[in-house]
């Protein structure tokens, strides 16, 4: 009960009660317009700053505020970023960690995004005996550290012959999304009325031809919850990445921290935060493009059953 | 025929809950008892790796850092997330605009968070030496590269990629309160701010608890914000006991004692599931019994 109460995402409208306490201009709403400026520019400060730095030479960040514009407008910093950086041994910048990245974020969205429609669709509909025990434990391991499983992990992928490859990395994303994944769908499912399953049935339709033809029609919506998700939480994943996925398909989260932390040398501040933007742009762009669907995803993900 | 095809399509989650998740943690469990180094090892040598682990100065060192971290971390990120959703809910203009800048570092991942933040608080051409220039000549902000601050300044950096998480679900919570709550409080002459903290409050519990869990479960497992920020360092002083287990996993080559901390890491994850699975399960019976 109380989980459908959270669960409504905050874009409706504001309460009745709140509308007729409003007041302009008292001391109290002055009040709370500058608490919540103020919050808002400590909010937006990392971003400006990371931004106004990508933008300056080196002689100016050196000599001027972290604050300041630049004088001289230059995008040479995200030149280098781009396609000069050294990300480690090679100096080909962190373009070929974006492209890892997408090349790991892609199955690693649909697959789990389809095992978890299917794992909602049969806990919802079908509901085989002990299911339910197996749901729980699956959710119960969203919450283990993943330095619990990730030695053993290592070793089982590398019996497999298959350890340090693409396909290492997309089957453990799959292995840590599908808690989430199975959750999202089985909420959805559990909320579409059963009579549509049961006319289903009674027309003689089997598991996958009501998957197939009645429920992933349906599904629309929450697949694009579920894909917001699944994108941001690979293409931010750090720790999986530089485990399993191998010295060629490393993601560009691991070559970003390479480009920075590993350097030797001056710092190039201006071509590191062009680095990082460019690290976060796509999970960036994705919220600001989609904030409604990216709020609902979490608040759906976040009420675990 | 048409009965076994759920239990089919129900393999790979049956693979994953059995062999990834229970699987490799009783592997893990039974490494931690072994005297595997580089190599795994079947030498049993009892409860020795973890009479080892809490001998090590390091792993105490982290332990102690993921309390003061874990406690600042929590508290911050309740009382911003909360007071941000109360202040939004005042029907002020511009809401949205104010809800997408509080969430959008959440969208950022912590390696992006850590590197901004580490730049921000780079001592003398960081934030400080802004303020400085302000008129402050004094002002020094070098809490980055201080043995005894570093780990406040993880802290800060992912206080502000998470707070607006919280204020995204508190928000929620806020808006499914019934609204005759306060027309009876406004009739009463009772204080908003006293209806906020004595009852809207604890109406929000559920929230606040499935916040508390979500906040907890990141503590534990933080690493990447770590790594990406100070690097464990300076020396060890923001060591975490998720990096000790990597570094010894993968650098150190000391399996059986990182796979004792690993095991060690459940103990407070399962004393955090427990009661809420049993506040689950007793609200389920009950609802059952209704």
């Amino acid at each position: 009960m109380m989980a459908q109460t959270t669960l409504t995402p905050p874009l409706v409208h504001a309460p009745v009660a709140v509308l007729a306490r409003r007041r302009r201009f008292t001391p109290a709403r002055i009040g709370i317009y500058v608490f919540l400026f103020g919050a808002a520019l400590f909010f937006l400060l990392p971003l400006y700053v990371m931004l106004v730095t990508s933008l300056k030479g080196m002689d100016e960040i050196r000599a001027g505020s972290i604050l300041a514009l630049p004088v001289e407008w230059t995008i040479e910093p995200w030149r280098q970023a781009w396609s000069q950086v050294c990300t480690g041994a090679s100096c080909e910048g962190i373009r070929g960690g974006f492209w890892n990245s997408v090349a790991i974020t892609v199955p690693s969205t649909i697959l789990p995004i389809l095992i978890g429609a299917i794992n909602g669709y049969a806990l919802s509909f079908w509901r085989p005996r002990g299911a339910n025990l197996l749901f729980g434990v699956l959710l119960a391991g969203a919450f283990i550290p993943v330095q619990v499983m990730i030695y053993p992990l290592v070793r089982l992928l590398a019996g497999a012959g298959i350890f340090g490859s693409l396909p290492a990395i997309v089957l453990v994303h799959l292995v840590f999304g599908m808690p989430v994944m199975t959750l999202l769908f089985r909420n959805y499912y559990a909320s579409l009325p059963q009579e549509l399953f049961h006319a289903a049935r009674i027309d003689g339709g089997g598991f996958w031809r009501i998957f197939l033809h009645v429920v992933l029609p349906l599904s629309v919506p929450i697949i694009v919850v579920a894909a917001i998700m699944q994108v941001t939480g690979v293409w931010n994943d750090y720790i999986l990445g530089l485990v399993f996925a191998g010295r060629d398909n490393l993601p560009m989260t691991v070559q970003l921290n390479n480009v920075i932390n590993t350097t030797t040398g001056t710092r190039l501040y201006n071509v590191n935060m062009a680095a990082t933007i460019l690290t976060a742009l796509v999970p960036l762009a994705l919220y600001f493009f989609s904030g409604r669907w990216f709020v609902r995803g979490i608040a759906a993900g976040a009420v675990k059953g | 025929m048409r009965a076994a095809t759920p239990y089919a399509a129900l393999l790979p989650m049956a693979l994953t809950v059995i062999v990834a998740y229970l699987g490799t943690m009783l592997w893990t469990l039974r490494t931690s008892f072994t005297a595997s180094r580089t190599f795994p090892s079947d030498k049993f040598i009892g409860i020795t790796q973890y009479t080892r682990l809490f001998d090590n100065e390091r792993w105490m060192l982290s332990l102690h850092n993921l309390a003061v971290y874990g406690l600042l971390f929590i508290l911050a990120c309740l009382v911003i997330g909360f007071l941000l959703a109360v202040f939004i809910d005042q029907n002020v203009s511009g809401e949205g605009v104010l809800r997408t800048v509080f969430l959008y570092p959440y969208a950022m991942s912590f390696v992006a968070t850590g590197l901004v933040w580490q730049w921000l608080l780079t001592p003398g051409t960081g934030i400080d030496g802004s303020i400085a220039a302000l008129g402050f000549p004094d002002f020094v902000f070098d809490w980055i590269v201080d043995q005894d601050l570093a780990i406040y300044t993880i802290v800060i950096a992912t206080v502000w990629q998470s707070a607006g998480l919280v204020m995204a679900l508190m928000l929620a919570g806020l808006r499914g309160i019934d609204a005759d709550i306060w027309k009876a409080a406004r009739l009463d002459g009772i204080p908003a701010w006293r209806v906020y903290v004595s009852i809207i409050l604890p109406m929000l519990w559920p929230t606040v608890a499935t916040v508390f869990l979500l906040l907890a479960t990141s503590v534990v497992k933080l690493y990447d914000a770590v790594v990406a920020m100070t690097q464990g360092g300076p020396g060890t002083a923001s060591e975490v006991p998720a990096k000790f287990i990597m570094d010894h996993l993968f650098l150190r080559s000391n399996i059986g004692l990182a796979s004792a901390g690993a095991i060690m890491l459940l103990v407070p994850v399962l004393a955090l599931l427990a009661p809420y699975a049993y506040a689950r399960s007793r609200r389920n019976r009950e609802r059952g019994h209704a």
